[in-house]
């Protein structure tokens, strides 16, 4: 019929709302990250608190562990410390900081003021490391299993929801 | 107390706007002239309502009111006095406020220059904008309320953003809004038209005049951003597919095609149900664009502060306006007849072959600026669509564009014989291939893409001039005759051509610049100098000043030509007190024929500066462009037929 | 007298050639040109609405960088921008790679160009071909009014 032509652009319209309102619960500057799945990166970093031990991505295969990138200047990441601080007293999985561009001395002093809940920090100077990750704003956080895949990412600070619905049932799912 | 007789008078006009979006259209329907008569007379109240507590708002700005929320987000003590009235829409709260400012100003303008318009007409067209004026005052008092209170109050504000802290805050949103708000008046002919059922030729006249203006308001508004953007933002970019921009160049697009359409109807009578729809999309395509602004879909620079919330009543909003408008098209349209014949190949196919191209070309805008958002919504990735893509998308389209606009004015209502056609264009064809190539190579290299934009440009040019001559140099008369017959031009017309004009212009502004722009980024120690196309830059050092608000390290850097001394440009590094964010001015020795730029980068430890030159040839021709296309519009609003004393008057 | 004068000279001599043809900011122009235009591709994660030329983040500036040392290593303009994609995902690029994802970004507006001007020959040849009394008559004034373009 002639007049059916005249309902395409209600239609159109209408599919588009659908579209609009759908984009209204999503974030569009959250960025996922392309490595989730795919195997850790390599890296080679002293510790933070030992220049004169290196860690590397081989020496953490066989377990599955959490790699929280945090720096001294980072504000938000005072919000999730005692999170994490707590988290780590659980002794659920070993957890490996990524010190990302910063001072040793500033990140060591951070650390003695907020609490140490990591097994080791890995000192990442230059940022370098940070990219490899894929990491663009400090806090965020990796849970890596056994075979050194990354399987999951989490982009801002830990809330208490997030470590309750996701990472502590994954690390237990990981974990066998 | 100010800011709650603001309030008030807000609650008060959101009663006048209903009782004038029901009123009038009521009367219309059921023919009660007494009804109908309601509309004028509120229609000004609500104006006065509407601006009186748009007058509190700026008040509580310029008393410091921090009290209010609004101001304590965007003021501040230090704040010159110009930037505390222009911060009264630099904020959501407060844009939305001018936005129902700007309608009832369109509103007004409506209501005063209608004499020839029928009562039933007028009565239905203001109730139509009333009850958009209903929705924004809505969604004002219920989610952005501009008067909400802080307490206790702050000592002091958080301050105006440093980037609008520029005369063009002052200018370009308010010149910007006129525009936008301005197709609600096209929009609400149309509506009118389509429940009346008086869409004819008529129609056409009376609409065209309002959409004209809007759209003029919206080519300087745009002309206005771009170049805030450009001596603003340091690097001398003055375009970037930002959201928001595409959200201004969607109508204006749209707006574009409308003008065009209803030059069409007009004359010949014909494609009205086409123009309607255009009318309902241009002013469709304003209220998507407030959403996308405000709703936090769409990651931008421009982006207001957003809340899901107030996205949920923008989209409700724009579903019942949009969708109750294209339903009401859907039911009414396929009444209208048919109009005057035309042949395939005449005049009013190139308009409406120039409808389809700025149509696709407002579509492939608004498929790149939604498409992330798309994907996302069905959970296959974030993606993210910058300037590659718009400029590879957007430029080939407007290439056949520009080539019909060269063939439309000269080609004859009802129908066109190709050949004649191309005969009577074969001078304007090669003289603009000769003057593209001659361009190029003046220009010291002739480059293949920007050979192709400069023969757009000096087409338009050529076409242009040839139509001039034709019309006033038909059988090779004399002089003395020609200038008559120029002056004899009708307004209408003169005004098509000067806007075609500033189309060339643009585009020619725009291929120099891209083409042979020239950028050095160089190390400079006090005394030290670059030369770059002739130009020497030579620095002598940064000195600190304050500001009224700020602390900066000005630069300052003496230029020269031929050893000759033109000018000294000072480039600013600012911090501004308050929000301590760091911010470089450019200064920029601006001309006909380039644009010197320079601009401060950072320090270097032996005391150096990095400093950024460039000379940019033509660039103010792309906003010269644009003011030339404003100007054209207003030719064509002057022309005498909307000026004839009515005597008549249709039923 | 005249060694205080020769002296001065020499000085101010000394001097200006200090102040010479400032050098360019990087060390080679012509990578520098390479590695901001491959930056003007990749979108800022940090400010999300700058390239990672324009922008003065932290991350950008070590973007920048990585760029930099990539091209010295001879790498291509691709093998970069795999390099960023690897880890940042598809978002990090302002021109959207050709994938079945976006087949209909790229190749819509043409589609759409061409079936718009299709359509309009079609509807337009229909109509040229409908007998007259399904039209207005030519209102005489309207055709000759030189007022309407």
């Amino acid at each position: 019929m002639k007049s059916l032509r005249f309902l395409v652009p209600l239609a159109i319209f209408l599919g588009l709302v659908v579209f609009l309102g759908a984009g209204l619960k999503l974030d569009p500057k959250e960025v996922p990250s392309p490595l989730i799945g795919k195997p850790a990166p390599a890296f080679a970093l002293t510790r933070l608190d030992n220049v004169g031990q290196t860690i590397r991505r081989e020496d953490l295969l066989g377990k599955v562990w959490m790699l929280n990138v945090w720096a001294s200047w980072c504000v938000a990441c005072r919000e999730e410390h005692p999170l994490l601080v707590e988290f780590a007293r659980k002794k659920l999985l070993p957890v490996y900081g990524l010190n990302y561009k910063d001072e040793r001395s500033a990140g060591l002093r951070w650390l003695a003021n907020f609490g140490n809940p990591y097994d080791a920090s890995l000192f990442d100077q230059d940022g370098r490391v940070g990219i490899d990750w894929g990491v663009y704003g400090v806090p965020e956080t990796f849970i890596i299993d056994r075979e050194g895949v990354i399987r999951f990412k989490q982009i801002g600070p830990i809330t208490p929801d997030v470590m309750r619905t996701q990472i502590e049932p994954l690390v237990r799912k990981l974990n066998g | 107390m100010i800011p709650e007789i603001g309030h008030f008078l807000l609650w008060l006009a959101l009663g006048g706007s209903l009782v004038l979006g029901v009123v009038p259209l009521a009367g219309a329907t059921w023919g009660r002239a007494d009804w109908m008569a309601v509309a004028r007379p509120i229609t000004y109240a609500l104006f006065a309502l509407v601006a009186a507590a748009f007058a509190c708002l700026v008040a509580s700005f310029v008393r410091h009111d921090f009290s209010v929320l609004y101001v304590a987000s965007n003021s501040n003590t230090a704040l010159p006095l110009q930037y505390r009235i222009a911060g009264v829409w630099g904020g959501h709260e407060g844009s939305l406020l001018l936005w129902v400012q700007m309608l009832c100003v369109w509103m007004v303008a409506v209501a005063r220059f209608s004499r020839h318009l029928p009562q039933a007409v007028l009565a239905r067209i203001l109730s139509v904008m009333g009850l958009v004026c209903v929705g924004f005052l809505l969604f004002m008092l219920i989610t952005s309320n501009p008067f909400d209170r802080l307490f206790p109050a702050p000592a002091d504000g958080r301050d105006l953003n440093p980037l609008l802290q520029d005369p063009g805050m002052v200018t370009h949103p308010p010149m910007l809004y006129m525009g936008y708000v301005g197709f609600s008046v096209a929009f609400a002919f149309a509506i009118a038209a389509l429940i009346g059922g008086n869409l004819d030729a008529t129609w056409a006249r009376w609409t065209r005049p309002w959409t004209t203006i809007a759209w003029m308001f919206l080519t300087l508004g745009i002309a206005m951003g771009s170049s805030w953007a450009y001596y603003e933002l340091g690097w001398g970019g003055w375009w970037f597919w930002d959201p928001v921009e595409n959200a201004s160049l969607m109508p204006w697009l749209l707006g574009t095609a409308l003008i065009h359409s209803l030059a069409v109807t007009e004359k010949r009578n014909s494609f009205k149900s086409w123009t309607v729809l255009l009318a309902i999309l241009a002013f469709s395509f304003s209220l998507l664009g407030t959403f996308l602004v405000r709703s936090g879909v769409l990651s931008s620079v421009h982006a207001f502060a957003t809340d899901p919330r107030r996205g949920l009543f923008i989209l409700a909003f724009l579903t019942v306006v949009v969708g109750s408008s294209f339903a009401l098209y859907a039911w009414r349209a396929p009444t209208v007849g048919l109009g005057a014949r035309f042949a395939l190949l005449s005049k009013e196919t190139a308009l409406l072959a120039n409808n389809v191209l700025f149509l696709v070309a407002a579509g492939a805008v608004l498929q790149g600026t939604l498409y992330p958002l798309f994907l996302d919504a069905l959970g296959l990735g974030k993606i993210s669509v910058g300037p590659p893509y718009f400029d590879s998308v957007f430029l080939p389209l407007m290439v056949p564009t520009v080539f019909l606009m060269g063939i439309g004015p000269m080609a004859r209502w009802k129908e066109v014989e190709l050949p004649a056609l191309a005969l009577r264009l074969r001078w304007a064809a090669g003289a603009a291939v000769l003057a593209s190539l001659l361009t190029g190579w003046l220009a010291g290299e002739i480059r293949p893409v920007a050979t192709l934009g400069l023969m757009m440009a000096y087409w338009i040019f050529t076409t242009v001039a040839t139509d001039l001559w034709e019309r006033i140099r038909p059988n090779g008369m004399g002089l003395s005759i020609a200038a008559q017959r120029v002056r004899q031009i009708p307004r209408a017309l003169a005004g098509m051509m000067v806007a075609h004009l500033g189309v060339g212009v643009f585009c020619f502004g725009v291929v120099m610049v891209k083409a042979y722009e020239v950028e050095r980024d160089v190390q400079m120690n006090v005394g030290d100098s670059t030369t770059v196309n002739g130009y020497t830059f030579t620095f002598r050092g940064v000195k600190e000043l304050q500001g009224p608000n700020y602390q900066a390290v000005q630069g300052q850097m003496e230029v020269a030509r031929a050893d000759k001394k033109l000018t000294d440009l000072h480039p600013e590094k600012r911090v501004y007190r308050v929000q301590q964010n760091p911010m470089t001015e450019a200064d920029i020795d601006a001309g006909v024929t380039r644009d010197l730029y320079v601009s401060l980068g950072e320090p270097v430890e032996s005391g150096a500066w990095i400093v950024r030159v460039y000379v940019k040839p033509f660039i103010n021709w792309i906003w010269g462009g644009c003011l030339l296309m404003a100007l054209g519009g207003l030719l064509a609003v002057s022309d005498r037929r909307y000026r004839r004393k009515q005597g008549v008057q249709t039923p | 007298m005249a060694k205080w004068i020769v002296g001065l000279c020499l000085a101010v001599w000394a001097i200006s050639a200090f102040a010479g043809e400032a050098a360019p900011a990087a060390s080679d122009p012509v990578l520098e040109a390479r590695m901001m235009r491959i930056s003007s591709e990749l979108r800022c994660l940090v400010c999300q609405n700058q390239t990672i030329a324009d922008s003065h983040a932290g991350l950008a500036v070590d973007l920048r960088q990585q760029v930099r040392e990539m091209l010295q290593k001879g790498q291509s303009e691709q093998q970069i921008l795999d390099y960023m994609t690897a880890r940042y995902g598809d978002f990090v690029l302002y021109r959207p790679p050709f994938k079945a994802t976006t087949a209909l970004l790229w190749v819509g507006p043409g589609v759409m160009v061409v079936a718009g001007l299709v359509i309009l020959f079609v509807v337009l040849r229909r109509r040229s071909r409908m007998p007259q009394d399904q039209f207005d008559p030519d209102a005489p004034e309207a055709a000759q009014d030189p007022h309407l373009t």
